[in-house]
């Protein structure tokens, strides 16, 4: 049983006040949250200051724009917050940011850190759908039942970890059947129990980890293999690979949208890897043609070296690939295994070293010796 | 008859242990197969995975790696790094079944001259077995 307060209000509105009274009194100086703009559906990430701006704030609004771990390291890249500031992160967004802060690139300093048990997010296609509103009161009736909701991003339908870490405050939501009636939040840190002061509630005990959050996680374990399987690069890995990319058009959005590829000046964007005329001649020798834009699978292959070990499988990148190719599935797939090589859990703690960046002495004994 | 198949494999030896060990192999007049284009890196850390891959896509049929011995770098940590980052695109390699045997990172000491050309020629002949590596060959890519 865990400590949390319960707030006799809808899920979203008992949230939205409480930081709205933390903003009201000046305990909290800013609040980093999801707002509405006012073009219908379109919705952003943003710092608010103001308590007349924070009315347009949707915290728990089901999209991810961009993934906040990233827009919070921009903030705190030259230096950490200097006033205290609340920031509504998804569980992937907070593993991010520790990735992020682990490559100083970012400051977690003063941050009070809320999160929820997540449902997931619509695909960013959806924001254009006539019916919007319809479709994001199914996502919530689906989040109560603890299902899988099909609009969902492929990475969510199959992310077994949407219970927060490192988070002050959790808000329950999923398999929370009376999401409509009462606003559930766990105080996981001395931090959270403090500014959940603030809170017009009454304390309570209660259970983070509900059957229903195991119902789902089972649920997502088993989507899992079915997305992986479909990715599968089978015998002949190299075919498949090239069939999995073979419609990219190497625009790199996969990339810049990716919160661990924080590169100022990625490499696979610089000219570096360019052919000159030597390069292109010996490779059209051997190939007798060649694909223009050319290194499509030297990007992507050079790519997962760089970040799947720390990949946090938000799905930002098939999210956004204009060609639908399952970027995130690939390389969450990859990812996992590499996590295992080197019992690396990216996100859980911002004081463990990258796996690249550290090394034993005795380890891979079988590497070398031949 | 077909033409027999020489493969073209990229060996990048650090300066200090592995480029030493192939001179001494040299000068000492040790057989060593042709197939193997030698580039002299300072340190095996220097080789990152993108020199690799590049070279895997742009017309190696195999890569090798040498530098010294754990413990014995010149930099004293970078081989350790170097194992690492190797361990870490040779497992993916593996789940992408992109024939992992075409990669290899081996410990050669400046003494060592006829470990190096073991090494070298059995890499060379494995190679060999393999066959030209599709990655190169693919006008997809
Ligand atoms: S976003 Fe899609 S099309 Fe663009 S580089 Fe990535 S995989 Fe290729
Ligand atoms: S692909 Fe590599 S170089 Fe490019 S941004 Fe990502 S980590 Fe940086
Ligand atoms: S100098 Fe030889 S491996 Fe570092």
């Amino acid at each position: 049983m865990a400590k949390a307060v319960k707030i006799k209000k809808k899920t979203e509105e008992g949230l939205h006040d409480f930081l709205k009274s933390l903003l009201d009194k000046e305990i909290i100086k800013g609040v980093f949250i999801l707002k509405k703009m006012d073009k219908t559906g379109a919705v952003s990430y943003s710092l608010i200051t103001d308590p007349e701006e924070f009315k347009k704030a949707v915290p728990l609004y089901p999209y991810m724009p961009v993934n906040a771990g990233k827009a919070l390291a921009n903030f705190t890249l030259l230096g950490k917050a200097e006033q205290p500031i609340a920031a509504i992160l998804r569980p992937c967004e907070i593993r991010a940011f520790v990735e992020l802060v682990k490559r100083t690139q970012g400051d977690f300093e003063n941050f009070l850190i809320i999160s929820l048990t997540c449902g997931g997010v619509l695909t960013l296609k959806t924001i254009s759908e006539p019916d919007q509103d319809k479709l994001i009161s199914q996502y919530w009736e689906s989040v109560k039942k603890a299902e899988v909701f099909e609009h969902t991003r492929e990475a969510c339908q199959f992310c077994e970890h949407f219970l927060p870490l490192n988070a002050d405050i959790t808000v329950a939501a999923v398999g929370k059947k009376d999401l409509d009636e009462e606003c559930l939040l766990f105080l996981n840190t001395p931090k959270g129990e403090k500014f959940a002061q603030e809170a017009s509630g009454s304390s309570v005990s209660e259970e983070i980890e509900t059957e229903k959050v195991q119902q789902l996680k089972k649920k997502r374990e088993e989507l899992k293999e079915k997305y992986v399987q479909q990715t599968e690069t089978g015998e002949t890995g190299m075919k498949s690979l090239v069939n999995v990319f073979a419609p990219c058009l190497g625009c790199h959005g996969c990339s810049h949208v990716c919160p661990i590829c924080y590169c100022t000046l990625c490499e696979f964007d610089s000219k570096t890897l360019q052919y000159n005329a030597d390069g292109l001649s010996s490779d059209l020798k051997r190939k007798g043609g060649l694909k223009v834009p050319s290194g499509n699978l030297l990007f992507h292959l050079g790519r997962m070296t760089h970040m799947a070990v720390s990949c946090i499988s938000c799905g930002m990148c098939s999210d956004v690939c204009p060609v639908n190719i399952p970027v995130a599935t690939v390389f969450s797939k990859a990812g996992k295994s590499l996590q295992k090589v080197f019992d690396y859990f990216p996100g859980k703690d911002a004081e463990e070293p990258v796996p690249g960046g550290t090394y034993k002495e005795e380890e891979f004994a079988e590497i070398g010796e031949q | 008859m077909e033409k027999k198949f020489k493969p073209n494999i990229v060996g990048f030896l650090c300066n200090w242990c592995s480029y030493a060990g192939a001179d001494l192999a040299g000068s000492s007049k040790t057989q060593v197969d042709p197939s193997l284009s030698v580039i002299r890196v300072m340190c095996s850390s220097r080789v990152n995975s993108n020199l690799i891959l590049s070279s895997l896509l742009w017309g190696a049929d195999g890569v090798l790696v040498a530098g010294c011995h754990p413990g014995d770098c010149h930099y004293e940590q970078g081989n350790y790094y170097a194992r690492r980052r190797f361990a870490l695109l040779k497992k993916i390699t593996k789940i992408l079944n992109l024939e992992p045997d075409r990669i290899q990172l081996s410990w050669i000491s400046a003494s060592e001259g006829k470990r190096y050309a073991e090494i070298v020629n059995q890499f060379a002949r494995d190679i060999t077995k393999k066959g030209p590596n599709p990655l190169t060959r693919n006008s997809q890519t």
